[in-house]
């Protein structure tokens, strides 16, 4: 019973993120047109004129948020298991400096802008790699060298991406965009791109899942239970950073989703990182898209400044109120 | 499982040396840690004892000499097997402290499970659960298996982390210092918990630091400077003479009600 409640609740809450996201816009249309342009499109009837905005210009945008709401959050809840630290979030591996550098790079040499995520994609998995190079101890990864690598390497391509701000001013609007996050250009095509890197790699995470809860026990006690606790940290990364260099690369950095999604879980159901990891990625999906709506309604523009400026004080009062 | 026989089997070391950095941690230690007894590892500080455990255990490689596991050496054994036969209760073991009781117990049940070391490589099934019901209640952690460890002292805390290790139903069981940061009456339950567990035939090996509480074991294993100074049963290991070896300190070993009591004089100068 217990079980059906918080399905139905997670449901509504997916549900009408996706109906009030697909609604709202220039011609605003009420849960009622939003769901029959929905059916149109689903049971291949001829589109009326709302259908066409609702599958032509609005479910891309809407459909973008839920896939890199989700795959934030599962990636954050992963990163935050594997490193048994409750403030690691997608980008503690550089992933976001680099796929900001990446992008920043393709910008101010004014690569075609459909180049601009192959950057930062780039950027990403390049910061990542060299993290786990620079972070590697013989054959094991200590999560202190790589936390400690990851905040080389960031600092050190936000220096970069910086200098090349300043070189191509003039194009330093469009790299801002960027950077704080965005999903408002995106297409049909996007969503395909970004589809198979958070399907793989929260796919794969999730297969991970119990190793995770073991690893929860400590190193030792983990590989005394016959887990490779090097090979799961490793792979962990891996699969963590290729969705999260996919959902960077189309949206952009968006903060805090990452971090504060699986601590609102983790709060509200507890439970092992099956559950954890498959119900972050409902409620970050959701969560994402009510972000980005707030972020067309309100003067704050792009949905990377609400979840920013949201997710910062939330994420205070939820330390505040575990502590008590 | 009561009628086990002593000789059923033991976990032996046989000349371990492990290698800490440039130094030997442990200096050709042999040792042999029979089923069905409760044996205790002890020794002043930086002696070897959780080396000698990590090794037993198989988690790290010495640098010479083998551990023998039933009569086999355990690099022999697959990794499922080995680590199933083996539990390992870590020193302050790290519980995720909004995990349930029963979850965490159940994790025990994993040992060895893995398709690749990192997928679960059977689905969960009746004798999973019978085991871990059967651990809560070797441990009277039963009636709490729905709280959250957060929820739970620090004693109670340590029985689940017991139970999570008897879940996979090991041969042995190691234990590193079990009852730091236990109150007496905590650590008395525990010692006679282990006393019941090896009584069953399982093989306890626990690094202890309060001797009093070492001398209820069955045999003891006195360690100094990555070498075994004696082992046998508690009265011929806890003499005055060998523990002024090994710690330093002169003591004197009474015997109260049947049972040895070591009593530290005060040491001469302040440390």
């Amino acid at each position: 019973m217990k079980g059906l409640a918080r399905a139905l609740a997670l449901f509504a809450l997916l549900g009408s993120a996706v109906v009030f996201g697909v609604g709202f816009g220039s011609v605003p249309l009420s849960p009622g047109e939003v769901l029959t342009a929905l059916w149109q499109g689903l049971s291949a009837q001829p589109l009326d004129q709302n259908a066409v905005i609702v599958w032509q210009v609005r479910l891309p945008r809407v459909a973008l948020g839920l896939l890199v709401g989700a795959g934030l959050s599962v990636c954050g809840a992963a990163f935050q298991g594997v490193f048994r630290n409750p403030l690691a979030d997608p980008y503690l591996l550089g992933a976001a400096s680099g796929a900001a550098l990446g992008a920043t790079l393709a910008i101010v040499l004014e690569w075609a802008r459909a180049l601009i995520p192959a950057g930062a994609m780039a950027g990403a998995l390049g910061a990542v790699a060299l993290v786990l190079a620079l972070g590697r101890q013989g054959r094991s990864f200590p999560p202190t060298r790589l936390i400690l690598a990851g905040v080389v390497v960031g600092s050190v391509t936000s220096a970069a991406s910086s200098a090349l701000i300043l070189r191509g001013e003039d194009r330093a609007r469009l790299v801002l965009a960027y950077v704080l996050g965005d999903l408002g250009l995106s297409s049909w095509r996007d969503v395909l791109t970004v589809l198979p890197y958070v399907a793989v790699g929260c796919g794969g995470l999730l297969l991970l899942a119990r190793a995770l809860d073991t690893l929860q026990l400590g190193d030792l006690t983990a590989r005394s239970l016959g887990v490779p606790v090097e090979r799961l940290r490793l792979l962990v990364v891996l699969l963590a950073s290729l969705a999260t260099a996919g959902a960077v690369a189309y949206a952009g950095i968006i903060g805090f989703v990452g971090l504060v999604v699986p601590h609102m879980v983790r709060m509200a159901f507890g439970g092992p990182h099956r559950r954890l990891m498959s119900l972050s990625a409902v409620v970050g999906a959701a969560l994402l898209v009510y972000a980005d709506l707030l972020a067309r309604i309100t003067p704050l523009t792009q949905v990377g400044i609400v979840t920013t400026l949201l997710g910062g004080p939330f994420f205070l009062w939820l330390l505040r109120r575990e502590e008590s | 499982m009561s009628a086990l026989p002593t000789h059923a089997g033991a976990l032996e070391a046989r000349g371990l040396e492990v290698r800490a950095g440039t130094s030997l941690a442990l200096r050709g230690v042999s040792a042999r840690f029979e089923s069905g007894r409760l044996s205790a590892v002890i020794g002043p500080n930086g002696a070897g004892k959780s080396t000698l455990l990590r090794a037993l255990l198989g988690l790290s490689r010495p640098a010479s000499g083998e551990v023998r596991l039933l009569g086999r050496p355990l690099e022999g054994y697959r990794r499922a097997e080995h680590s199933r036969a083996l539990a390992y209760l870590a020193q302050g073991e790290s519980l995720p402290g909004n995990a349930r009781v029963r979850d965490v117990v159940a994790l025990g049940r994993g040992a060895g499970e893995w398709r690749w070391g990192l997928i679960p490589s059977r689905p969960w099934d009746g004798e999973d659960e019978a085991a871990v019901q059967g651990a809560l209640e070797r441990t009277d952690t039963a009636r709490f298996a729905q709280r959250r460890l957060n929820e739970l002292s620090g004693g109670e805390a340590q029985r689940v982390a017991l139970a999570r290790a008897l879940a996979a139903q090991p041969r042995f069981l190691l234990l590193d210092e079990p009852t730091n940061h236990l109150d007496l009456a905590y650590s008395l339950g525990l010692l006679s918990l282990l006393r019941a567990q090896a009584a069953q035939g399982l093989g306890v090996v626990a690094v202890l630091h309060d001797l009093n509480l070492a001398a209820q074991a069955d045999w003891l294993l006195l360690l100094c400077g990555g070498e075994a100074l004696v082992s046998g049963p508690p009265e011929e290991v806890l003499t005055p003479e060998h523990l002024h070896a090994a710690y330093g300190v002169e003591v004197r070993v009474l015997r109260s009600e049947g049972r040895l009591v070591v009593l530290p004089q005060a040491p001469p100068t302040p440390m």
